[in-house]
């Protein structure tokens, strides 16, 4: 067991009494408890208020664009295997912005962790509808209530069978630290939903409208038919804990160009340069 | 830059025996595997080939064609007239027979019942091929009898090509060939090839196939891509190689993942490449602005077709440097590499790699559809000369005090994470020297001076223009990229007719340095730019860089690959008013 204290102590831009402070303590706990030093993990993030995540925890990081945190993380894990590669980033850059990246992510099977702080608003840019807003919800785009349907991250992810689905709520600490740690222990692609709330946006989706609600699932995550009903259901119960579970080879163990580590140290061979110049005569 | 090339770029062409073939049909005919069998058989023999195609974007059907110039010493651009015409359609005889040189060939299908023509030589081929699938490889048999190629040259390349799909299908090739080998050599006039230069060795391969190779020898261990033509070859050559050379190819979701992922990569220490065509390009943009910002080597290579939007998806342009200059928002160093030859698309691509890294940001090779696809003979690379290719700092020294954006100098020592202790924190925010977000305008100004200086790296490594000619001409044409062969071409010819011409070639089109090549506008009485657009691009980079204002231009926009031919013509005014 690692001290917390190891992964830094940084200000934040964060609002007081705001999810992602919880989420953060989570992480830092989750990584202390498996063991995993700072340099021996990469932190991938987007935009948004969740993805400053990288800046307020000794680490290493890429924070790049909007939506586009998948991408640079599932190429991290190809080039350099052995490294414990986590994405973390908000609704709105995930499911919105970054929503075919994230399909293809659950394709694609590279072992990373995504940690998404679902809070169903724009935080940063204060108070617009995200991807995961309730219909009817009435927000600074909508004065009329949203019209369109949410996105069901947790839904859409079991229904593509990814491997590792659950949701937690960043408002129980041990759940919230226990899934992460099962989520990066699962050797895939892994999705944990985690409901962050935004107090000064979200005025609907509370701490105390979460705790009311969030119920820890217990139907085998083995079991796809039950993990779909139960990925659907979302309201005046919101099922929390592993949905689904499914091990598959990932592709990070299924390429031979990746088997020998990380690609920075494979030397040019020029001989085999040569070989493939010369089938050309 | 290796010897061979320098002296190939600079050589001055006279005039010199060549054969000029052309080659047209439907897709779906096999035309291609004609053009490329017969291109090798012509390398293997000794001779020099380029082998140029137009095609259409579409996979039966239409008129596509391939024209060969076939020379005893190396060739440049593509022919504009033609010793034979190959048709394998009726329309083929149509579309091509003013292109014939007198006194030419045509084949024919003996069945189509055409009039006849001087020069129609009618094949029977429902006699020489049992299945209209075998009439290609009869047409390679009568070419080849035609030019006095040996049986044997063509023979291995069917064992080769069709050695998987069984040996009955290799036996009915080579009866096919066989039999409309011996038909030619009974019913069709030879046609000799140009005597043997006797280049023993010479390989054939196109511009993107060169530019797989000069990744490969740089050590490219990443390519993120989106199918696009005529760039898609490239990631093609690379998922070959994979394997054997460990080099992760990702078909990405889209264009911005692709450019995403090679930025991950590039981070994680692997030398990445993203090859693509405009259209995808421009989706790429926002991972071009956070290769400047994070300071991420990444090569991209822009194999341009015709736009705007989608263009023509088979043709070629030029038409994409303006674009590659400004892509991404912010402002960034960068460099782009523009080859004009297969060795360049070797050479430039390997030293693409090397600039990245150096200079921590994006650098950009723009090729296009023409340089990309046609196939070329060319002397093998020189592997054991090429410099080798920079790397991050893997020391690891006093980790405790590493930042990445340490800016005590322009180029801050680039580190890897997970080699070592150090950590690696990169942002797209502006940020401070360990990458942590800032927001106070001291820092800002001072990282952003610290990234704008590392233009010093670049500029220090810039290919000058290659000059060639009168010193002071009566006409210097200007050209970029693809267009240079052709101008080297043309220069030739107008210097033959006693016109003071010289031609100045731009291989790295950004950064410029005017003192490499000012005098050499300033001491021609006409500048003409030659370029395959309909703007004149580079004509307006020249004068936006130095004040220089270029006297006339030269434009094909058409789709159509530039010809010495078609140059010529258009000059005929400008020549007339000197």
């Amino acid at each position: 067991m690692i001290d917390i204290k190891t992964y830094g102590e940084f200000k934040t831009s964060w609002c007081p009494g705001c999810g992602n402070h919880d989420v953060l303590v989570a992480v830092k706990e989750a990584l202390a408890d498996q063991g995993i030093l700072p340099h021996q993990f990469v932190m991938v993030s987007g935009i948004g208020q969740a993805a400053k995540i990288v800046h307020y925890l000794k680490c290493n990081g890429f924070n790049g664009l909007h939506g586009r945190a998948l991408s640079p993380a599932q190429a991290i894990k190809l080039a350099h295997p052995e490294m414990t590669v986590l994405v973390e980033s908000g609704d709105g850059c995930t499911y919105g912005e970054g929503g075919n990246h994230f399909l293809a992510a659950i394709r694609r099977n590279v072992n990373i962790t995504l940690i998404v702080h679902d809070n169903q608003i724009y935080g940063l840019t204060k108070g617009q509808s995200s991807p995961t807003t309730m219909t009817g919800h009435v927000t600074k785009n909508n004065p009329l209530g949203v019209v369109d349907q949410p996105f069901n991250p947790v839904a859409v992810a079991v229904a593509m069978r990814a491997g590792f689905v659950a949701r937690t709520f960043s408002g129980f600490h041990e759940h919230a630290v226990q899934t992460i740690v099962q989520a990066m222990r699962h050797p895939g692609f892994a999705l944990v939903d985690m409901h962050s709330p935004c107090i000064s946006f979200n005025k609907v989706n509370t701490f105390a409208w979460y705790k009311a609600r969030c119920k820890e699932v217990s139907h085998d995550p083995k079991d796809w038919a039950t993990a779909m009903t139960v990925a659907q259901t979302f309201g005046e119960e919101i099922p929390i804990g592993v949905l689904f579970r499914e091990e598959r080879p990932s592709k990070d163990t299924m390429l031979p160009q990746c088997a020998d580590g990380a690609l920075y140290r494979k030397a040019v061979d020029m001989a085999a340069v040569k070989r493939c110049m010369l089938a050309y005569a | 830059m290796p010897r061979n090339r320098r002296a190939w770029a600079t050589k001055e062409l006279s005039v010199h025996k060549e054969l000029h073939l052309i080659m047209g049909g439907e897709a779906g005919q096999g035309l291609d595997t004609v053009s490329g069998l017969l291109g090798k058989a012509v390398v293997r023999s000794g001779r020099h080939l380029l082998a140029a195609q137009h095609v259409m974007s579409r996979v039966r059907g239409g008129h596509n064609n391939f024209r060969l110039r076939i020379g005893a010493r190396p060739v440049q651009g593509p022919p504009d007239s033609f010793h034979l015409l190959a048709a394998m359609s009726r329309e083929s005889v149509d579309l091509h027979k003013d292109k014939l040189k007198e006194p030419g060939i045509i084949l024919a299908d003996a069945a189509w019942e055409l009039p006849v023509l001087p020069g129609m030589v009618a094949i029977p081929f429902a006699e020489l091929a049992s299945r209209p699938v075998f009439r290609n490889v009869a047409l390679l048999g009568v070419l080849g009898a035609m030019l006095g190629l040996e049986a044997s040259l063509f023979e291995e390349q069917l064992e080769e090509q069709f050695r998987a799909k069984g040996d009955e299908i290799v036996s009915s090739n080579l009866r096919v060939l066989a039999a409309a080998m011996k038909w030619a050599a009974e019913n069709a006039p030879s046609l000799p090839l140009p005597e043997s230069a006797g280049a023993s060795g010479m390989l054939s391969m196109d511009g993107n196939q060169a530019v797989v190779l000069g990744a490969l020898a740089a050590g490219v261990r990443f390519c993120g891509y989106y199918p696009m033509s005529p760039a898609t070859s490239i990631a093609e050559g690379l998922v070959q190689a994979a394997v054997e050379m460990g080099v992760v190819v990702e078909q990405a979701e889209d264009e911005i993942a692709a450019a995403n992922m090679a930025l991950g990569a590039a981070y994680a220490g692997a030398r990445s490449i993203v090859p693509t065509s405009g259209g995808g390009f421009a989706l790429m943009t926002e991972a071009v602005s956070l290769a400047g910002v994070s300071e991420t080597p990444v090569v991209f290579v822009v194999v341009q077709r015709p736009g705007p939007a989608t263009g023509l998806a088979t043709r070629t342009e030029q038409a994409d440097l303006d674009l590659v200059l400004h892509a991404g928002h912010g402002e960034f160093p960068r460099a782009i590499l523009a080859p004009a030859t297969l060795e360049d698309c070797f050479y430039l691509t390997h030293k693409a790699f090397d600039l990245a890294e150096k200079s921590q940001g994006p650098v950009f090779v723009l090729s296009d559809q023409y340089l990309a696809s046609a196939v070329r003979s060319v002397a093998p690379f020189e592997l054991d000369g090429l410099p080798s290719v920079a790397g991050p700092d893997l020391k690891d020294s006093d980790p405790e005090n590493y930042r990445r954006y340490n800016w005590a100098k322009p180029v801050s020592p680039r580190r890897i994470p997970g080699h070592g202790q150090s950590l690696v924190l990169v942002d797209s925010h502006e940020h401070n020297e360990a990458g942590h977000i800032i927001e106070d305008g001291g820092t800002r100004v001072r990282m952003q001076d610290k990234r704008l200086a590392k233009m010093g790296v670049l500029l220090s490594e810039v290919l000058p223009p290659e000059f060639s000619g009168d010193e002071e001409p009566d006409l210097l044409l200007v050209g970029w990229g693809s267009t240079c062969e052709v101008l080297r071409e043309v220069t030739a010819r107008l210097r033959a007719s006693g016109v003071k011409a010289a031609c100045l070639c731009f291989t790295q089109v950004w950064p410029l340095i005017p003192e490499t090549f000012m005098p050499h506008l300033e001491a021609a009485r006409t500048v003409v730019t030659v370029e395959g657009n309909s703007t004149a691009q580079f004509a307006g980079l020249l004068r936006k860089t130095t004040g220089f204002h270029i006297h006339d231009t030269v434009l094909r926009y058409d789709g159509r690959t530039l010809t010495a031919g078609f140059v010529m013509e258009r000059l005929q005014p400008i020549l007339e008013a000197l």
